[in-house]
């Protein structure tokens, strides 16, 4: 029987906790969609690119997947503002996990480049395509379908790496909790029910996304769907 | 003047020569076959003429356009070549039908519509008007190869090149295939890397026989099965012969 203080806890805190939530979204969105313009620019920049432009891309993305991301968000928030650029606190987080992100999805996206057979490039070639529109029109499309497991993953790491933003002062999720729980001490249910929001909108997440993967399915291409007695063996 | 012009070709990976100055002409709507062992350059040749692999000596022209000038627009000249491969090489993302008419939507900017409407008939065309919908995986290899034949004709080529395009198939759909190329000799030039000697003898103007990066001889079918003049040639006919049979 859960005692009805905590109820009452839930629903003092939950306007506070739904800002949080909100930004936390903000976060999740804008790093995930401004890393995967990111993340497509550099995967293409480091397979296609000539030696500077590959260079240039891969020096990127080791840079930041060698570095934690509280680092990276130190240096973009405290260490930028050292030399003029100042962030407020959100844009700072907005930045920086846009950049991580990116670098992370080049990855996933140069994967799936990599696996397409060399003989879709040079049957477009073949057709007259430039190396260009080969590129958008057969290598991408099909690149971007076999990245959507790795993908989904992406975006669920994102949405609870964005807690990590409390740190530079950004009132999200986990920020409003601990504020919450500075002042009336109750850590662990406050913490609950954190963890309990974001294993809820991290379900509906990958819900989602399990759709989408099916909707976008090309027979023969990706994963293939697992047979139902496999997958309840 | 010949439509196309293959003019003292060379070409070579690291240190190996590969082809050691190939040349010979072919005209319009006319089918030549390619045959020799394993190894002796045939695919290269034909990727050094569409420019795949460019050669590193020698010209080749197509229609009074040299290809093999840097400052040709290779992508436009490309457009009246087409290539058959022998593993296909459909775009695994799209069905049969968009396999077809993507090289005239993309490259030629047709309306949509209407290089459907132009698919549809490459594919009736090779038997293939109840598979339009299907994508690559769900077709028997085949299949494959008549969608990769249709989007090669789609894009009205003056020549076709078909690198062994029936050597990944298995013997009962190699008919198939074959039927649909011979349904096409006379109407497009065809250059056709093959091992299928009763194809090259029924339909073939002429025979080109290479062996180690040269053209040994080439001739009439009638010629080059009965009356080759080169020893060479003689073996490898009757070899081959006893391997593949006579239609």
């Amino acid at each position: 029987m859960i005692p009805s203080a905590f109820f009452d806890l839930v629903s003092d805190s939950m306007p506070k906790l739904l800002d949080g939530l909100q930004v936390t979204f903000l976060l999740t969105i804008v790093a995930i969609l401004a890393g995967f313009l990111l993340g497509v620019s550099l995967a293409l920049g480091r397979i296609y690119g000539n030696k500077i432009i590959s260079g240039v891309c891969i020096a990127f993305i080791e840079m930041i997947r060698g570095t934690p991301l509280l680092v990276q968000l130190f240096i973009v928030y405290f260490g930028l503002a050292s030399i003029g650029f100042v962030f407020s606190p959100i844009q700072a987080a907005l930045f920086g996990l846009s950049l991580n992100s990116g670098a992370y999805q080049a990855e996933y996206l140069r994967g799936s480049i990599q696996a397409i057979p060399s003989g879709q490039m040079v049957a477009a070639r073949t057709l007259g395509m430039t190396k260009i529109k080969s590129i958008r029109t057969i290598i991408l499309p099909q690149a971007l379908r076999l990245s959507i497991p790795a993908w989904s993953n992406e975006l669920i790491y994102l949405f609870k790496y964005t807690s990590i933003a409390y740190l530079i002062q950004v009132r999200e999720l986990t920020a409003e909790g601990q504020i919450i729980a500075s002042r009336n001490f109750r850590y662990v249910e406050i913490y609950l029910i954190i963890a309990l929001i974001y294993l809820v909108f991290t379900f509906i997440i990958s819900e989602i996304i399990d759709r989408a993967e099916k909707r976008f399915h090309v027979p023969g291409l990706g994963v293939p769907k697992r047979a139902s007695w496999l997958r309840n063996a | 003047m010949p439509m196309l012009e293959v003019k003292n070709i060379h070409k070579s990976f690291g240190t190996i020569e590969v082809l050691k100055g190939i040349t010979f002409s072919m005209e319009k709507e006319e089918t030549k076959v390619i045959i020799g062992t394993s190894g002796t350059g045939k695919s290269t040749l034909l990727r050094c003429i569409n420019q795949l692999d460019p050669p590193d000596k020698g010209e080749v022209w197509l229609d009074g356009e040299e290809l093999t000038n840097p400052s040709t627009d290779i992508n436009k000249i490309r457009q009246k070549i087409g290539f058959v491969f022998q593993d296909f090489n459909l775009f695994n993302h799209l069905t049969a039908l968009r396999n077809v008419s993507i090289g005239l939507e993309k490259v030629k900017h047709m309306e949509k519509e209407q290089a459907r409407e132009r698919a549809m008939n490459e594919l009736k065309r090779v038997g293939l008007e109840k598979q339009i919908n299907q994508y690559p995986a769900q077709l028997s290899g085949g299949q494959k190869q008549r969608v990769g034949i249709a989007r090669a004709l789609a894009m009205d080529p003056d020549i076709i090149l078909f690198d062994e395009p029936t050597s990944a198939l298995d013997p009962e759909l190699i008919g198939d295939v074959l039927d649909v190329m011979k349904s096409l000799a006379g109407n497009v030039a065809m250059l056709i890397v093959t091992h299928e000697m009763g194809f090259a003898r029924n339909v073939a103007n002429e025979i080109i026989f290479m062996e180690g990066g040269v053209i040994v001889e080439k001739g009439p079918p009638k010629q080059m099965f009965q009356n080759p003049t080169k020893q060479r040639t003689k073996e490898f006919l009757g070899r081959i012969s006893t391997l593949y049979g006579e239609e």
